[in-house]
């Protein structure tokens, strides 16, 4: 049986991913997606797994929630309040996922996945840092120059070439 | 520990369903964006839960490797949607329809 701070996180977890989708602002959604980064990092807090909850907060909640917040403020106040999608795929939409739901659920439910215990302790932090610089080292590094790569990208991609001609004719 | 494997593995296929019923219905770049991190997160939770009960130190090394590529991609994906609102002074993907610089 789950205890009560499960049932309060998924509560929160699921709840705020709906409304991340269906609040009409943008602003409010991006809201509540950090409701739903935050619920996650509480999951691996129940999960023994402090070292990740820590990183799920500062990368996920800390700093892709407010570059998404900033992002909206970029846009166009009417585009913020204006719902786009497809009313026609509404309900096909809500067919697929409560057919992805049931169907994904039923087979994890029939498997043999409720059976699985444990009493072992919880994984050391100590032993991620061990696997980081022994056996996983040159992922290390390709995740270092990936990184590296996408923000330089980032920044070529936004930056704008116009405001920089006139301030050099100034 | 009263929480069971089973539990967190459903809690990751309603926020799979969620995020891919955000994908298939907006047309808002941003909230397709969404969509994708909340599938990502799905992931995420179901590995660091496989890690948990298993127990083995190599599921929460691949979520951490996971939460770095996914900052990456939102880096990458949000400027992405800002040059093509500049382009087209929406973030209606459907009206995304040229390639041409």
């Amino acid at each position: 049986m789950v205890d009560a701070a499960f049932l309060a996180l998924s509560v929160i977890t699921i709840g705020s991913a709906i409304a991340a989708l269906e609040l009409r602002s943008l602003i409010y959604g991006s809201m509540a997606l950090m409701g739903t980064l935050g619920g996650i990092a509480g999951f691996f807090l129940l999960l023994d797994s402090p070292f990740i909850a820590m990183f799920q907060i500062a990368v996920y909640v800390g700093s892709i929630a407010v570059l998404i917040l900033f992002t909206v403020m970029l846009v166009k106040r009417e585009l913020i309040f204006k719902k786009i999608e497809d009313p026609r795929r509404k309900f096909a939409g809500i067919g697929l996922m409560l057919i992805l739901m049931v169907g994904l659920g039923s087979i994890i439910i029939d498997s043999g996945l409720r059976t699985i215990q444990t009493n072992e302790p919880a994984v050391d932090f100590r032993d991620i840092g061990e696997d980081f610089l022994t056996y996983y080292w040159p992922a290390l590094i390709l995740m270092a120059l990936i990184l590296a790569g996408a923000v330089t990208g980032a920044l070529v991609l936004a930056r704008r070439e116009d405001v920089e001609d006139e301030q050099r004719v100034n | 520990m009263s929480n069971e494997l089973i539990d967190f593995v459903i809690v990751s296929i309603a926020l799979l369903g969620i995020g891919i019923y955000g994908l298939s219905v907006k047309r808002n770049a941003i909230r397709m964006l969404f969509a994708v991190e909340i599938i990502i997160n799905a992931a995420n939770l179901n590995l660091v839960a496989f890690a948990r009960f298993i127990p083995n130190s190599a599921g929460q090394t691949l979520a951490l490797f996971s939460i770095a590529i996914a900052a990456a991609e939102v880096a990458a994906g949000l400027s992405l949607i800002i040059v093509a609102y500049r382009m087209y002074q929406n973030i209606d993907i459907a009206d995304f329809r040229s390639l041409k610089g």
